[in-house]
């Protein structure tokens, strides 16, 4: 039983690792000209890294027909945006201080954050 | 290679057919047809860059598009582009059209799909679920019951793949990306149910006796339940947008236009600006232009919600998908495609239906953490029945945590607002308002006293001479040449009604020098030898010039609710002019909705005191600010800001920005259907102010709708994830099973949805 008990905690360690304090490194985009793929509950990238203080673009791909992927909202910028099924959208991204910015669907099940550096 | 650099090589040629920032106004989409080759893009490239005006020119071969910089007009484009051998069309509003046609045609095949595989999967499940209710428990004792279990086992799996892959490859998806979505809980909980139940069939030996139980109806009947749900929430989605669905169907597919003197009908994206089109009795106004030839009446309603039809003569502006009635016309095209102010308006209603009030940033704060959350509430309730449960401990620990994985529903709490800003954006547009974003909603929804702006507001904003007292030897004429003269070079209405009376009287106005405005008091002139000024009492105070002589009756004059003007030619008083502006037909029984929905009416008016009391008297409005000067009215929001009072201004958007702006929600009250008002929180399209009404009352019935699917999402979910841990098994012997939980998860998305849906039958009372 102690055994199973501390399988448990582990797991939920490993939970709490995974969702919330890992920091991802080397997956991010570094610069606006690719497309975001919007597949699968995900944005391919889904970290971006962006200069502080310059216009930028950013294209999204959507693949996924589920109606959950149409909107792509980036709450600080007051961007919200409906993205057409194959298509590519391109959302201009006004100048940026530093920071992280998340973008994410309606319901915050897509998500992803522009790192402003 | 990573994402990062994967994509990079088509990444520059890809434009997108719907650009987005109205900042870069001057980009522009064609859709290129007959280009079969790689070669042919730069052919195509280099004819549009050889048009003048292009600066760049960018064609994305894949989606036979290309993206024009510059001031070039489309036709010069197309005509190179044609000349080159190919054709091109610009994308216009037509692609909302197409767009929505599009999109309604993969939503029809997602639902289908969606359809299919609920049914695969409830022929397994709802037979499976059948038999452990009715002909007994499902558990593994002896060899025949093993292989009849793993061909049970194999033909989930079957579902698992076919109908449930979505959830899978999503789950997966996001892990990677070190994110949870409903995908992760569905897929963990199925995922669960199915793996211990095939360890029971594989190695019961492993498994305690009792607790050799397999659960493969849950994996095959919550897969199927929720992929019904979600098919049945994608149709109540759709039935969400319907309002911006009529807007884009009001835009006209073809125009006639006069070209090289013959008539034809051709594509709306090929009208041009300054082209001259005729709109015949029963026809849609094609584009946005000006009347240059007959008369008619045109039903305006589908934009501005106003119910009478309009009149229409030569100088009027006539507006893309309002409905000809009566005349034929011919018109001026003044605005084409995107910036029609149907265009326009259609972009503003998506916008604010996409964007969110401040009241969903709690549920996003709490979406956010939803699924890992709920993932560790499914370990602690399974380490809670294997250290304290009742034998089968082990099966009771894995029917926990798959119900409590499989009842948490975060799309419930995601839905909640913007499903309900949705179709209140699109209902408040329904009657000519058009709300900016989710902000604005909310605080509309929490006015406590609005500010009326007296002139335009309430009433017409057309004041006519009413009378002129004479206090001087000039004869009425006389005064009002020398009143007109000095007038003509003011934009204030008052100053317009006295243009316009003495050119009814056939006067003619001479030239003035010296002209000054006194803001807020009135204006000075030279004319000839004379010294002409016009304007208020204050403004004749101050100058030392007596008003004594006709005081009385400039008093009655404002008791009348007419503003009297006065006056002066060389320092004496020469006549006072009384100008009124007619209150609005509606205005008084608005303004009655206004107040009996608890909000504080007050008017606000540069006028005197006498006729500011008159006008709020006759239309039930107890307190006014009256002799404020223009740049004063901001101040006075700010006032009624200091007494607590959540404030909303109404104005005509131009002369009032600053107060607008102040205010916490700026109402713009619209002429007609120009939505070019930036300052504006609310633009009432309507000069009725029963668009004012209808705003407060649509917003609040939205806010409440968001309020009842927030609170239903949240204790559907505190209550529904403890129950399905167990916590009211000791005390009643209640377990959940993870079917029901299934059933749950997937309509209470679908509740949230239908509730939101219920807005569309909101109707504001008129009385």
């Amino acid at each position: 039983m102690l055994f199973t008990n501390l399988a448990g905690v582990a797991l939920i360690a490993l939970i709490v690792w995974w969702f919330w304090l890992y920091k991802p490194g080397e997956d991010a985009m570094n610069d606006s000209s690719s497309i975001i793929i919007v597949e699968s509950g995900t944005y391919q990238p889904s970290h971006i890294r962006l200069p502080a203080g310059q216009p930028a673009e950013l294209s999204f791909m959507r693949k996924d027909a589920s109606p959950c992927s149409e909107i792509v909202q980036i709450p600080e910028l007051e961007i919200s945006e409906s993205l057409p099924l194959n298509k590519t959208m391109t959302i201009h991204i006004p100048p940026m201080k530093k920071g992280e910015y998340e973008f994410h669907c309606q319901m915050q099940m897509y998500r992803g954050v522009i790192h402003v550096e | 290679m990573n994402d990062a650099t994967c994509h990079k090589s088509d990444a520059k040629i890809v434009k997108d057919t719907h650009e987005v920032d109205p900042a870069t106004g001057d980009e522009q989409q064609f859709t290129i047809e007959g280009a079969s080759c790689a070669s042919c893009v730069t052919r195509i490239e280099t004819a549009i860059r050889q048009v003048s005006g292009v600066s760049s020119a960018e064609m994305n071969f894949a989606q036979g598009t290309a993206t024009v910089s510059g001031t070039a007009a489309d036709a010069a484009i197309i005509a190179a582009v044609e000349k080159a051998g190919y054709s091109a069309k610009p994308s216009t509003s037509e692609s909302d059209n197409d767009a929505l046609e599009e999109k309604e045609k993969t939503e029809l095949v997602y639902y289908k799909r969606l359809m299919r595989e609920m049914t695969i999967a409830l022929a397994l499940g709802i037979p499976l679920m059948l038999y452990s209710l009715f002909a007994g428990e499902m558990t593994v004792s002896t060899n025949s019951e093993r292989l009849a279990w793993l061909i049970v086992g194999l033909l989930t799996l079957g579902v698992m793949v076919f109908s449930g892959k979505h959830f899978y490859v999503g789950a997966w998806r996001s892990f990677r990306n070190h994110s949870a979505n409903m995908d992760t809980l569905i897929a963990l909980g199925t995922g669960t149910a199915w793996l211990y139940s095939m360890i029971v069939v594989f190695v019961p030996d492993l498994v305690p006796d009792m607790a050799r139980h397999v659960y493969f109806e849950a994996t095959a009947m919550i897969i199927g339940l929720i992929n019904l749900g979600l098919a049945l929430e994608l149709k109540a989605r759709g039935r969400t947008s319907e309002a911006i669905k009529r807007l884009i169907g009001l835009q006209a597919k073809t125009a006639r236009v006069s070209r090289n003197g013959q008539e034809l009908d051709i594509a709306i994206e090929e009208v041009l600006v300054d082209d001259i089109v005729r709109a015949r009795p029963g026809e849609k106004i094609p584009v946005d232009g000006q009347v240059v030839e007959g008369h008619t009446s045109i039903d305006e309603s589908m934009l501005t919600g106003e119910p009478m039809p309009v009149e229409k003569v030569v100088g009027d502006e006539v507006v893309t998908g309002t409905l000809n009635k009566t005349g034929s016309i011919l018109f001026r095209a003044t605005r084409v495609g995107k910036d029609t102010a149907l265009a326009q308006i259609i972009n503003m209603v998506k916008r604010a239906q996409n964007s969110k009030p401040p009241i969903g940033r709690m549920a996003d704060i709490i979406s956010g953490y939803f699924v890992p959350i709920v993932m560790i509430v499914a370990v602690v309730s399974a380490l809670a029945w294997l250290n304290f449960g009742p034998e089968p401990a082990l099966a009771f620990a894995i029917v926990s945590a798959t119900t409590v994985l499989i009842i948490a529903c975060p799309c419930a709490l995601g839905l909640a607002t913007p499903m309900s800003v949705m179709v209140g954006v699109g209902k408040a547009a329904e009657a000519g308002v058009l709300i900016r974003n989710g902000e604005a909603l909310q605080t509309a929804s929490k006015i406590t006293a609005m500010i009326l702006d007296k002139t335009g507001t309430i009433t017409l904003g057309a004041p006519k001479v009413t009378d002129v007292i004479l206090a001087g030897s000039d004869s009425e004429d006389s005064v009002l040449q020398m009143a007109a003269s000095l007038e003509s070079g003011s934009e204030h209405p008052l100053a317009m009604a006295i243009v316009e009376s003495a050119l009814e009287r056939g006067l003619k106005q001479e030239k003035v020098s010296n002209f000054g405005a006194i803001a807020g008091h009135g204006v000075e002139a030279q004319l000839g030898d004379k010294h002409l000024l016009f304007g208020n009492e204050k403004l004749m105070e101050e100058r030392g010039i007596s008003i004594e002589s006709v005081r009385d009756r400039a008093q009655t004059l404002a008791a009348e609710a007419k503003t009297p003007m006065y006056f002066a030619v060389n320092g004496s008083l020469a006549a006072v002019i009384a100008v009124a502006d007619p209150i609005k037909e509606d205005s008084i029984v608005a303004i009655k909705r206004l107040q009996n929905s608890g909000i504080r009416v007050v008017m606000l008016t540069g006028d005197n005191r006498a006729t500011a009391q008159a006008v709020a008297d006759k239309v039930g409005i107890k307190e006014y600010f009256a002799e404020v000067l223009p740049e004063e009215k901001s101040n006075k929001v700010a006032e009624l800001q200091m007494q607590g009072e959540i404030v909303g201004m109404t104005g005509d958007g131009i002369n009032d920005a600053p107060a607008l702006a102040m205010a916490n929600v700026g109402f713009a009250i619209g002429t007609g259907t120009d939505v070019a008002i930036e300052s504006a929180d609310i633009t009432l399209m309507r000069g009725s102010l029963h668009g004012l009404a209808d705003a407060i009352a649509v917003s609040r019935a939205t806010l409440r709708n968001i309020k009842q699917n927030l609170f239903g999402a949240f204790i559907y979910n505190v209550a529904g994830v403890p129950f399905a841990a167990g916590v009211l098994y000791p005390f009643f012997g209640l377990l959940l099973s993870p079917v029901i939980a299934g059933a749950a998860m997937a309509f209470s998305s679908l509740t949230v949805v239908t509730n939101a849906n219920r807005l569309r039958f909101f109707k504001a009372q008129e009385h």
